[in-house]
């Protein structure tokens, strides 16, 4: 118990499309309201985790510190795909572990603008061409809308075809349903990028991206910034009395990449590694899935928060149709899934996404989440899937105090 | 004139009849498509090459109607299982870009087609799979 790391402070920026600021601007209104949140400043820091995708050779560590502190601690920039913002949390973890650090700011940030659809190549050069074998598979030119898709919607489609393959009454409406009750939770959520509720057939109406994800059942690209500062058990013990009853328990920190199975270098296996980092979790916290009273988990797109159900252990083994069918992970379910509106619908900048469930669950846990709240909230977990790939997956715990 | 035919992909093998051919770890036998360093099952380094069967089912797919410029949309995209439990993912071919006309399941065969011809005459043959009538 003794070397519990817990959250003392906690923020997000809003997600949305933040014309004319930059990553630094926002990555730097999120480590202040974190800090002020958690009644720290900059100087009681040891270490920064900073994780951002699109830009991560451009040292934001360093610029965030540039415009908000510089104290000589240790900046490790990160980026991990679209588990980068967990992977931040993991490193300011790990460093408090060590003993190393007493307080680290974990911060994930990510401009992405209309950068349009993620996983497809650039574009072939136009003149002349003579066909010669290259690359790793010895292809003579773009394979992309040949030999199948890899693009975002398409991989994580067939993702959640490949479940509907195996377990008849899983199809199209299915994951029409999670779109709909995601865009619906959005509509209590003042930093979500998207506030606005779909009819389920307005969900089924929308234009196709990749079969079965319309477009309302996939995350649009965004700009924002999260952050949480985290500190040891022993240092907490030092702080003040209302610091104490809103510091929120890290009870398992899991990060997994995904182990070798048949086809998975063909088509992203993102089952395996996510009932792992989900098991070892369960494990390290000593809680069974049946605990927990919200969950935030990885909607890149409605298919894939489908099967997520089932790695997650949060519906009977086969029973991710039934479980949405039943109305379970609505807010007024039996276990809340994405009551923050989820990326589909509070958005997805990438770097921020990992830190931002875990802001979504630690505010629940602390009673302050408003309009949203899950009453008398205990237990969370926040669930991130990085394509290529790396899960991670925390569990929260409020405060005993 | 376009005389010479060049296989999409170096594992796609045009003749005596077109396949597919794995790298297959010697050691515990796991099929890769790539150019390979090592296994990713087992650390293996040794491989042999290994043919795929030409007939598989449909375990899943996509389609996709948003895809990078100067890609032809929509398209199908599927994995295929292929009879010896190896998979691939190519297009779903000779079926329209509707999910009512794709069964999860159905039995597909290899098929392969041109895919364009290169400033010097060379066809490019690429592969897809299409429904095995009944
Ligand atoms: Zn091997």
């Amino acid at each position: 118990m003794s070397d519990s790391v817990w959250i003392l402070g906690t923020s997000m920026t809003r997600f949305t499309r933040h014309e004319g600021r930059d990553l630094v601007d926002l990555a730097s209104e999120a480590a202040l309201d974190a800090l002020d949140d958690g009644g720290v400043t900059v100087h009681d820091l040891d270490v920064l985790a900073c994780g951002t995708l699109f830009s991560a050779n451009a040292s934001v560590g360093q610029q965030l510190l540039g415009q908000i502190g510089q104290t000589g601690i240790s900046i490790y920039n990160v980026a991990n795909a679209c588990a980068t913002g967990a992977t931040a949390v993991r490193v300011a973890l790990m460093a408090i572990r060590s003993g190393e650090a007493s307080m680290a700011l974990a911060l994930g940030v990510e401009k992405m603008g209309k950068m349009g659809l993620l996983g497809s190549p650039p574009r072939a050069p136009k003149g002349p061409t003579t066909y010669e074998a290259s690359g790793r598979f010895g292809s003579v030119r773009s394979v992309d809308g040949l030999l199948g898709t890899k693009t975002m919607p398409g991989v994580f489609g067939q993702a959640g075809m490949r479940y509907a393959h195996d377990h008849p009454g899983v199809g199209f409406e299915q994951f029409a349903k999670i779109a709909h009750k995601n865009h619906l939770h959005s509509t209590l959520n003042p930093l979500a990028q998207y506030r606005k509720e779909f009819s389920l057939d307005e969900v089924k109406a929308s234009p196709m991206v990749a079969y079965p994800n319309t477009l309302l059942m996939c995350c649009p690209t965004g700009d924002g910034a999260a952050a949480a500062v985290l500190v040891s058990e022993e240092r907490l013990r030092s702080l003040s009395a209302d610091q104490r009853r809103r510091a929120v328990k890290i009870s398992a920190s899991v990060l997994t990449s995904d182990p070798y199975v048949e086809g998975g270098q063909v088509q992203p296996d993102v089952n395996t590694l996510t009932r792992n980092a989900a098991d070892v979790a369960y494990e390290q916290a000593g809680v069974g899935p049946g605990d927990l009273d919200l969950v935030e988990l990885h909607d890149c797109f409605a298919s894939a928060e489908l099967i997520h159900y089932d790695n997650l252990r949060l519906c009977e083994p086969g029973g991710a149709g039934d479980f949405i069918d039943s109305g379970a992970p609505y807010r007024d379910g039996a276990t809340p899934v994405n009551v923050s509106g989820g990326l589909i619908s509070k958005g997805h900048p990438i770097g921020a996404t990992g830190v931002a469930n875990i802001y979504e669950i630690a505010t629940h846990l602390r009673g302050e989440a408003g309009d949203r709240q899950i009453p008398d909230a205990r237990v969370g977990l926040a669930h991130v899937i990085g394509l290529g790939s790396s899960c991670g997956v925390h569990i929260l715990e409020r405060s005993a105090a | 004139m376009a005389s010479e035919r060049i296989p999409l992909v170096a594992y796609l093998v045009l003749e005596p009849e077109p396949h597919l051919v794995a790298q297959q770890c010697v050691r515990c036998g796991a099929r890769f498509f790539d150019r390979r360093n090592a296994c990713g099952s087992c650390g293996g380094r040794d491989f042999e090459p290994a043919p795929v069967a030409v007939t598989g089912h449909l375990r899943a797919f996509s389609i996709v109607h948003r895809a990078a410029p100067g890609v032809t949309a929509p398209f199908v995209s599927a994995i295929v299982e292929a009879g010896d439990g190896t998979t691939v993912r190519a297009n779903l071919v000779e079926v329209p870009p509707d999910p009512a006309e794709i069964q999860l399941g159905m039995p597909v065969r290899l098929v392969t087609y041109p895919a364009g011809t290169d400033s010097e005459g060379t066809e490019c043959i690429a592969f897809g799979f299409a429904p095995v009538s009944a």
